[in-house]
């Protein structure tokens, strides 16, 4: 089941390589078929996802659905999701069809590669999430890089050389730390099974050094102050449907890295590093969210804001509490939801206008109504109003991290006004005022392709803002295990 | 053992020797090297490979010739390697109207001189044996005779490998002085009895010189200069088996002669591996020309593949040995794609040439792609596998800051492999370029479905198999 869920997408790769042999001679043809065949790979995958899901049973803390077969030199492939992953899997699965649909007026160059690109990519990322092999775990994690650098160089603006190299390569040194760290686990445990690491204990001093390879990788990644500088590149430079993901899912890994591998592994060093991630998350919070508010660029706005709602992310998972985790992880779905769906925004008024100037805009709510409303609701979900999902992720994670830190809880806590400073200011300049930009005045409503794009997102956003349980009801088992393995490790 | 059984266990040796003669009285009637010439060339490393691996183990001649495990695993990737050089190589020189019989049959010597290199089982033949190979290489890289770079590239190399196997010679002559045989086994027992510091003295000679045949740091700088000179699919053929086959040498002479100073010649191949590493990473940010940016990288390789050796026990050996398997198929291809490459007659060396690629040639670009990003040792490409398997016996053996270090340093060496990429990729093509050639072609195809995806269901033979190899080089 997670191997044809991880490689289906492969298979639509092959039938889109395939079509591109046999489809007629003009590229309009062959772009069109490699759209739909995307589309529908994609959608068969989120199917096949949600059916993962209902037959997750939550009560269980292991991992399901356990896939298992021997590979050369001692590895195994090992393929299985616990409440912690499914919920990320279904994330992407939920993403990329949206991605796909996003795309399919703005690419209009190399659409075929476009969209094998995207499907290689999906792979990779659900490989990451379903991977219990730490071998086989890397070989997704670092692989798509590739996809991705070449999604950020081949169809980015400007910049969009300079993004791609910097995004490769400051990605790169941290996953080659992770790498010596991965080889170290190895020959201390002679396993590779993640399940078996998990239940291994390493000496606290080896524990340090792991903990700290593995925190360059996550870190970046994630991304945490100060090494978040790739990322605001990355997303500005990115097509939309590229930012989707980097900002939906890709920064997800990293907290989901911290999850699986620092917790759970390394307890002792974890504790003792969590008043450096307390610390670095706090300034992030602060730092990036008034760094946000000067900018001039939506998307690099919306990329700052992403490092500040990482910081709840971190602080909830090394609160080491079962609120703070269950919050974290809340967090990560929520704000992969949120904040795909704002750079989705983005790219309505960019494909139109092709500017993300804050100041070239101005008044749309009277050309585009719809438009504005989406907006709106997503802009209250990023700032945390009750009702959206943002505001579950942001008062249960800080709540948890009450509980480990009260100077921390009390900083991070002006993270949340500080971010209705910087989102509610964006959105007054952009949506509301008079219009005074001739070149606006033709500017049109959603169209129907970008409002089916907007409905699931703004139905996912209701739901598990209103209804929480029902993630929490997923994550329960699996994060109260992590946390009783945690307390028991650390004897606190 | 009589001096005829010896003879079966030389049987690669024997088959190669009396071919190469044979070839030339043939050429020499001939005078051209027609279809029938090449494949009887090539059928004669094949044949070498399917007896190295069929044939007895066991020592020939008193011990001066070994047959084992290790010497079967190298020979049948350098016979292989050898027999793809050899069309690739006379269908290139045909295009430039400078086809000769001769090249055959240098490639046919040179794999002879190889084979023997692996097989080495005292001073006397690691001697002999590599200069037989040497010789045949400098004559290759000055091929193209009329060429002033590749001439320059032929006596740069003659110049430099002649101090080299000089400095070979005059650590050997210390050890036997010292030890009291050529033997290795004889030298071992000697070191672990305490022969005194003479035996270690020739040994760092001998290191040295070795480094400079597989292009280690700070022995490196005929490197760029040679490959950037010689004929693009000479290159591509002293770039790979050439060094697998002195690595080998090198883990032979230091398991099986030195076996008990480890502590001592650790430390020096640590600091080669490294400053190899940091030279291939930085000296390669400057290149532009592509020939002498693959001899950094292949620099850098080095590096790697002499920290899994570094690293020592069967692990480490087996590590090399996979690492040097893989970066061989890896620079065979990259160089054939060289080869097939060209726009309007002219060769494309430089990274400008390269622009725009995948819209002209995506099959071929794809396949340039995959030897880039195996070289920064992404996964699932085989790059990555081979320094999963290095850095994993160095860091088990204690090296976890060496590995470190050299791992940082392939990141600072990604960055002009993602150059190259970003040329191919982004940037718009200048012109058309030429029809490549078929063999070329096949050649670069192969070797790029080998780094993906061929290379994940290939080392689950190959794995065991280098590991039964490395285990005959450490135990004896």
């Amino acid at each position: 089941m997670l191997s044809l869920i991880t490689f289906l997408p492969l298979l639509g790769v092959g039938a889109i390589l395939l079509t591109r042999q046999f489809a007629g001679p003009l590229q309009e043809d062959r772009d069109g078929a490699a759209r739909w065949i995307a589309l529908c790979t994609t959608l068969a995958v989120f199917a096949l996802s949600i059916l993962l899901v209902v037959r997750f049973r939550p009560s269980q803390s292991g991992f399901q659905f356990t896939e298992e077969a021997a590979w050369f030199a001692g590895l195994n492939y090992r393929m299985g999701v616990d409440g912690i992953s499914v919920l990320f899997v279904l994330l992407t699965a939920f993403l990329m069809p949206l991605c796909v649909v996003a795309s399919w007026r703005s690419i209009t160059t190399r659409v075929v590669e476009y969209m094998i690109a995207f499907l290689i990519l999906e792979s990779l990322v659900i490989g990451v999430f379903c991977a219990l092999d730490l071998i086989v775990f890397y070989l997704f994690f670092e692989g798509q890089l590739i996809p991705m650098f070449l999604i950020i160089g081949i169809w980015g603006g400007a910049n969009k050389v300079y993004a791609a190299f910097k995004f490769f390569l400051y990605t790169l040194l941290g996953s080659v730390l992770m790498l010596a760290a991965i080889l170290a686990m190895i020959g201390i445990a002679h396993t590779s099974s993640i399940p078996a690491l998990m239940a291994y204990k390493f000496s606290p001093g080896s524990q340090t050094w792991l903990w700290l390879a593995f925190f360059a990788s996550f870190a970046v990644k994630l991304p945490m102050w100060p090494v978040h500088t790739w990322l605001p590149d990355a997303h500005v430079e990115a097509p939309t449907a590229g930012s989707v993901i980097l900002a939906g899912i890709l920064l997800k890994m990293g907290g989901y890295g911290f999850l699986r591998f620092s917790l759970p592994m390394f307890p002792n060093a974890s504790l003792a590093f969590t008043p450096l991630i307390f610390a670095l998350s706090v300034i992030a919070i602060i730092y990036t969210s008034l760094v946000a508010f000067r900018q001039t660029d939506m998307k690099k706005l919306i990329a700052y804001s992403s490092v500040a709602h990482m910081g709840f992310v971190t602080l909830g998972i090394f609160s080491g509490n079962l609120l703070g985790e269950q919050g974290a992880i809340f967090q990560m779905l929520s704000h992969g939801v949120i904040s795909g769906a704002l750079f989705l925004c983005v790219g309505v008024v960019y494909d139109r206008m092709h500017t993300r100037e804050i100041a070239f805009y101005g008044g749309i709510v009277n050309r585009m109504p719809i438009y504005a409303a989406v907006f709106l609701l997503f802009t209250m979900g990023n700032v945390g109003l009750p009702g959206t999902s943002g505001f579950v992720g942001e008062i249960t994670s800080l709540t948890g991290t009450y509980g480990a830190s009260t100077w921390s809880a009390l900083f991070a806590a002006t993270g949340v006004i500080l971010s209705a400073v910087y989102a509610l200011t964006l959105y007054r300049n952009v949506v509301f005022g008079e219009l005074n930009n001739p070149a606006l005045a033709a500017i049109g409503d959603l169209e129907r392709r970008e409002a089916l794009i907007f409905a699931p997102l703004i139905i996912a956003t209701l739901v598990i803002g209103l209804q929480p349980g029902l993630v929490f009801h997923i994550t329960e088992a699996s994060a109260q295990h992590l946390v009783t393995a945690y307390h028991a490790a650390t004897g606190r | 053992m009589t001096f005829s059984a010896s003879f079966l266990l030389a049987g690669p040796e024997v088959i190669l020797a009396v071919s190469a003669l044979a070839l030339l009285v043939w050429g020499a009637f001939a005078r051209t090297a027609g279809v029938v010439f090449i494949g009887a060339s090539v059928a004669a490393l094949v044949a070498a490979a399917a007896v190295a691996v069929l044939g007895p183990h066991g020592r020939a001649f008193d011990g001066g010739l070994i047959a084992d495990q290790a010497a079967t695993f190298a020979k049948v990737a350098i016979y292989l390697a050898s027999a793809a050089a050899i069309p690739l190589g006379q269908r290139w020189f045909a295009r430039r109207g400078i086809e000769r019989f001769e090249y055959p049959i240098l490639v046919v010597l040179a794999a002879l001189g190889m084979g023997m290199m692996v097989a080495a089982g005292d001073l006397i033949s690691l001697y002999v044996s590599l200069e037989l190979q040497s010789l045949a290489l400098y004559v290759l890289a000055a091929f193209r005779r009329d060429d002033e770079k590749s001439s320059e590239a032929g006596l740069k190399y003659f110049v430099l490998g002649a101090l080299s196997s000089g400095l070979l010679l005059y650590g050997s002559s210390l050890i036997y002085g010292f030890a009291g045989s050529t033997h290795f086994d004889v030298i071992a027992r000697a070191a672990a009895s305490g022969a005194g510091p003479g035996v270690l003295f020739g040994l760092v000679f001998l290191i040295c010189g070795l480094a400079f045949k597989v292009s280690a740091a700070p022995f490196h700088m005929w490197t760029p200069d040679v490959y950037e000179g010689a004929p693009t699919p000479v290159v591509g053929f002293f770039a790979g088996a050439p060094k697998l086959a002195a690595m080998v040498l090198l883990a032979r002479v230091l398991m099986e002669g030195f076996g008990g100073a480890v502590d001592q010649w650790r430390q020096v191949l640590i600091a080669l591996a490294l400053i190899s590493v940091a030279v291939g990473a930085f000296a390669g940010l400057a290149q532009r020309n592509l020939k002498r940016l693959w001899a950094y990288s292949s620099i850098a390789n080095i590096g790697y593949a002499l920290v899994g050796l570094a690293a020592g026990g069967t692990a480490g050996v087996q590590s090399m040995l996979l690492f040097m398997i893989l970066y061989v198929i890896d620079v065979t291809g990259f160089f054939a794609c060289l080869a097939a490459l060209s726009r309007d007659g002219r060769p494309m060396e430089t990274f400008d040439d390269f622009a725009g690629l995948m819209r002209e040639r995506p099959r071929l670009c794809l396949a340039m792609t995959a030897f880039c990003l195996s070289a920064i040792g992404l996964p699932p490409f085989s790059g990555f596998w081979g320094k999963v398997f290095v850095f994993k016996a160095a860091i088990a053996a204690g090296f976890a800051p060496a590995a470190v270090v050299a791992l940082v340093g392939s990141v600072v060496a990604a960055f002009y492999y993602l150059r190259l990429i970003k040329i191919m990729w982004f940037d718009p093509p200048p012109g058309q370029t030429d029809t490549p050639p078929r063999e070329a072609v096949a050649v670069t195809y192969a070797s790029a479905l080998f780094a993906f995806p061929a290379v994940m269901i290939a080392l689950i033979a190959l794995y065991p198999w280098a590991r039964d190899a490395a285990a005959a080089l450490v135990l004896r």
